[in-house]
């Protein structure tokens, strides 16, 4: 081995803790960073490349099969414009319960179920995240949704009380079609025994055409289809545009939270990397003069300590990134289900990108100390990098000294300020994972309070439809479909209750606290082109009430809260009043609030039931909430009610706040990226306090002679970084706090709404106080090692250490 | 404790480090209060493991060391800690002063790791500082004195907590001769104050002039046990106990 071999071999062997350091540090910023990273490329339209990778289906043709068969169905793949089609598929609208025998959960949603052998195929290739596809009869697939699984469990048994012979299904896995076809899969042969006895399943095929970049081309493909097959047969289709604007607008949602976050880890890495290598080949300088006096050239000192520096540094790029992307997994799986996407994968060039990066920031943040180290006179380098230089930071130790406090705290006190660009750099170490830590506590409370807001559009514990159940299955509805061109008016459209009588029983139901009714109705505003979903809210929906951006809700006759985009449409503001159109009626409504809402593209309107009947319409709720009375026990309340509701025909179900698995994506995201940035600050601490103690190791040994006893040594070093910890603490407060209130608006800016100031205003003076000493914490955690290091060390061996 | 009762006290003490021969073999010795003991001998003889031992920076392989009446062999670290601080005083061959602490607040460190009153310590250092002649140097650090100023500073702040014995290592070792003919007249002012003193040296004339009692270690062992004072001057001093 060449005698620079040998110098770079000694200096990683020798100094072993800070060659561990280095490992560490460079592992957990190339982790942090492939995990930032990749979760920041995911974020680039995660729609298209699952879309692309599943062969999306552009559209979803919906065929009645009393009026095509199969076969006709099945030609409509040759269809002038469409490149590959996959199906027909039998399907069937059926309302399941989930369990048998004693234990079972009602009132679930009906699901759309496709007969369907393969999850591959030319278009939909579906995703499969848990258990199998469908083997046989006896078994279902459920969807993944954007909010995790509809319900139940692989191994579940869902069982359809309806139908005859009660048929039940065994989940036996979760998949995720990025086209969302279906509801569930079952085998072919699985349909017959889901269908009403006498009722023809609808087919579903799925295409993919030449031309599909806007509605136009889709209205085309469409009119195609419709042409390909008897008149009516296709009752309904769904475009992927549909599909993909919401995927696009819950993506744009997410990013700049993730784009913060990923930001902040790449440059806490790139921080605590430029201050791991530095100093460590500042901390060699003498060694340096030792090697300069045995006759190295400054070239070769330069190389033996990037060579020093890169061989750790190496080593834990290499961990980094098998730790980085093992750790993504869970991680990028979460961002999916935010996405509603397939699960994504990190991008293979951030694999090969992260780690050039970080070699070359090694190689750049060694080059510098090393080669200036280099050019110092031998003499001067020998000199130089024991001791502070004396004069440094004397006023400090001498107004430490004054302090009242103990002598090992106002020494530790003083400590920062002999060696200050040491720490400033921890500052920013510091600093930066405060800012992390308040960041991702602000974000998590908001994403909870918007969440919160958001569910509000399903207030209550308890919903009560006042229609009947679904119809169930040959009856050709597609339902939540757009109907097809020469569609049959849908026939066996379920009848609705007498809402009176509904509102009734339930205000008569022991138990009930409140209810209000809720009716869904496509009218027209003055000036606002086409129409505008309006929720019509009928009783005393002041407990149950959208969360408000500003003004205050409906109280009163004509009145109407709004979202920010029909603000901006209207060229509106709150106070003033707009012209609601009926049925050849108008009447002029007055916006009393602007509300939480993504409803309709931020466009949905709440209004009272008045302003309907202003303009001639009658308001007859599709529903009904209700909040039940303390100590109440839903599940009997049901029960009750439900038998109460039974004449009227309609059914009441739990109504649960949809407490996401979005959320709890996110706030895992949260956590996930704020450890791995406080574990990286918490590094930067432990290599500098490191360097500090072995530098001085010899003035350590010294007061250890004199008597400081071990404790007093750990409180010395501790508080060497605790007052730097603490002030980085306070900086990074009001940073993150700043970062938070960007990102968060901003994201409402992408989902196309205002915040209300109720989940923008989180930091609290108890949650901030805490936050505040986050800094310390992050400082006390990464000094407490290497000060037990200290106050462990042989008084004997620390005074013989030069 | 009386004037002729032991300071040191180290009874069949063996020291080994790893696999090494003894650096202290079969060690007994006893330094009654009020004596100087030179320590001689060369190189590897063991003299800085006794040093150790007694200061209580070490333990012993075998044996037993007790100091002012301290079993020193079987503290903890806080323990021995707390035994120098409150019955050491150690003054080194290169001082082992604090680069960055003015002359009194390196006086004052071992006062205040006691915990002693504010005021009161002050006044100490400050007398300390007036007898050893570096009283202008106060407020100055310590790269600006001289050799034997800097071991004068070293020596008060060793007699800070007015300590039951005085360890001195090679504490001319670093001087010029002037500065080591000030140091040896110093420990022998104290000494004569009553001050137990323990020096380690080669310096024969320091051991000449200071010690009351003279040993020489070769191997681990003492081969020589000379009692007598050679030399000094007694004088009125504020620093002794």
């Amino acid at each position: 081995m060449s005698a620079l071999g040998k110098v770079v071999r000694a200096g990683v062997g020798r100094r072993r803790v800070q060659t561990v350091v280095m490992v560490l540090t460079t592992m957990m910023a190339v982790t942090a960073s492939i995990m930032a990273g990749g979760l920041v490329v995911a974020s680039q339209a995660p729609f298209d490349h699952a879309f692309a990778r599943q062969h999306g289906a552009h559209l979803t043709g919906r065929f009645d099969g009393g009026r095509a068969t199969a076969a006709q169905v099945a030609a409509t793949a040759h269809t002038a414009g469409v490149t590959a089609a996959a199906g027909p598929f039998a399907v069937v609208t059926a309302s399941p319960q989930l369990g048998s025998g004693h234990v079972v959960m009602n009132g679930l949603p009906p699901l759309t179920i496709a007969g369907r052998a393969e999850r591959g195929g030319p278009v939909d290739a579906v995703t499969l995240e848990k258990g199998h596809w469908v083997t046989g009869t006896g078994q279902i697939v459920l969807a993944a949704t954007d909010n995790g699984p509809r319900f139940g469990g692989v191994g579940q048994t869902l069982s359809f009380p309806a139908l005859p012979g009660s048929p039940s299904l065994t989940i036996v896995g979760i998949a995720r079609s990025v086209s969302r076809t279906a509801d569930a899969w079952v085998a072919p042969a699985e349909i017959a025994a889901l269908t009403k006895p006498g009722a023809a399943p609808a087919y579903e095929m799925l295409y993919r055409f030449a031309q599909a970049r806007s509605s136009a081309d889709l209205g085309r493909g469409k009119d195609a289809l419709a042409a390909a097959v008897p008149p009516g047969a296709l009752s309904g289709t769904v475009s992927y545009l549909a599909t993909k604007h919401t995927a696009d607008q819950e993506t744009a949602t997410f990013v700049p939270f993730i784009v913060a976050f990923g930001v902040l880890g790449l440059v806490m890495s790139v921080l605590i990397i430029g201050i791991v290598v530095s100093g460590a080949v500042s901390a060699g300088t003498r060694r340096i003069g030792v090697l300069k006096s045995l006759g190295l050239t400054p070239g070769q000192v330069g190389r033996a300590y990037v060579g020093q520096a890169l061989i750790p540094a190496s080593v834990g790029t290499v961990l980094g990134v098998v730790l980085g992307n093992i750790a993504s997994v869970p991680l990028l799986a979460q961002a999916s289900d935010a996405y509603g996407t397939a699960s994504l994968t990190v991008a293979w060039w951030l694999d090969l990108a992260v780690p050039a990066g970080v070699l070359a920031l090694v190689v750049a943040s060694a080059l510098a100390p090393a080669l200036r180290a280099a050019r110092l006179r031998t003499v001067q380098a020998l000199a130089i990098g024991r001791t502070p230089q004396v004069g440094r930071g004397r006023f400090a130790a001498r107004a430490a000294a004054r302090l009242p406090l103990s002598r090992a705290v106002t020494l530790g006190l003083a400590g920062p300020f002999a060696r200050p660009a040491r720490s400033a750099t921890i500052w920013a170490a510091v600093a930066f994972g405060a800012v992390g830590v308040t960041f991702a506590f602000g974000l998590g409370s908001s994403l909870s309070a918007i969440q919160d807001g958001l569910n509000q559009d399903s207030p209550g514990q308890v919903t009560v439809n006042t229609f009947a159940p679904p119809p169930g299955p040959g009856d050709g509805t597609g339902a939540g479909m757009e109907a097809g061109p020469g569609a049959a008016p849908q026939p066996g459209r379920p009848a609705q209750a007498d809402t009176a009588a509904v509102a009734r029983a339930v205000a008569a139901q022991p138990g009930t606290a409140g209810s209000f009714g809720t009716m869904q109705k496509e009218l027209a505003f003055a000036g606002v082109p086409g129409a505008v979903s309006v929720t019509a809210y009928q009783g005393d929906s002041s407990w149950g009430g959208l969360q408000m951006v500003s003004g205050h809700w409906l109280d009163g006759p004509r009145q109407i809260v709004v979202g920010r985009r029909f603000l901006e449409a209207t060229g509106k503001h709150v106070g003033d009043s707009v012209t609601l159109e009926g049925d050849g009626r108008s009447a002029a409504v007055r916006i009393v609030g602007e509300a939480l809402t993504v409803g309709d593209s931020g466009m949905e309107v709440a209004a009272d039931a008045g302003a309907l009947t202003a303009v001639g319409v009658a308001v007859r709720p599709d529903s009904f909430a209700v909040e039940l009375a303390p100590g109440t026990d839903r599940g009997d309340y049901l029960r009750a009610l439900n038998s109460a509701l039974q004449p009227l025909g309609v059914e009441a179900f739990a109504q649960d706040s949809e407490l996401s698995a979005t959320v709890i994506a996110m706030d895992t995201m949260i956590a996930m990226l704020t450890v791995m940035l406080v574990a990286v600050a918490g590094l930067g601490v432990l290599n500098t306090v490191v360097l500090d103690t072995r530098e001085r190791v010899h003035d350590l040994g010294v007061m250890k002679a004199l008597g400081m006893a071990p404790r007093q040594t750990v409180a010395m070093v501790v508080t060497s970084v605790a007052g730097i910890g603490a002030v980085a603490g306070l900086a990074g407060v009001p940073l993150g706090v700043a970062l938070h209130g960007y990102v968060i608006p901003a994201m409402g800016n992408a989902a196309g709404t205002h915040i209300p100031p109720v989940d923008l205003h989180v930091y609290h003076p108890l949650p901030v106080l805490l936050l505040a000493l986050s800094g310390l914490v992050i400082a006390v955690a990464g000094a407490l090692l290497p000060a037990m290091w200290a106050a462990r060390t042989s008084t004997a061996v620390s005074l013989r250490t030069e | 404790m009386s004037s002729t009762a032991n300071v040191i006290d180290i009874r069949e003490v063996r020291k080994t480090y790893d696999e090494g021969p003894a650096a202290l073999d079969g060690l007994s010795l006893t330094v009654r209060a009020g004596e100087a003991l030179a320590v001689l001998g060369p190189s590897g003889s063991g003299k800085s493991t006794l040093l150790n031992l007694v200061a209580g920076l070490d333990r012993p392989t075998e044996g037993s060391v007790t100091v002012d009446g301290v079993r020193v062999d079987g503290l903890s670290e806080t323990g021995s800690a707390r035994f120098r601080r409150e019955r050491i005083g150690m003054v080194f061959q290169f001082f082992n002063l604090l680069d960055d602490l003015t002359v009194t607040d390196n006086v004052l460190l071992p006062s205040q790791l006691v915990g002693a009153g504010r005021a009161q310590a002050r006044a100490r250092a400050a007398e300390l500082l007036d007898h050893l002649g570096i009283a202008r140097h106060a407020r100055a650090y310590p790269g600006r004195l001289s050799g034997g100023e800097r071991q004068r500073v070293a020596v008060a702040r060793a007699l800070m907590n007015r300590p039951a014995l005085l360890l001195a290592d090679e504490p001319t070792g670093a001087l010029d001769t002037a500065s080591g003919a000030e140091v040896r007249r110093l420990l022998t002012e104290l000494n004569a104050d009553g001050q137990t003193i323990l020096l380690v040296t080669h310096d024969l004339a320091l051991a000449e002039a200071c010690a009351t009692r003279t040993i020489e270690l070769v191997d681990g062992r003492i081969v020589r046990d000379v009692s007598g004072h050679l030399g000094g001057t007694a004088g009125g001093s504020v620093v002794a106990r």
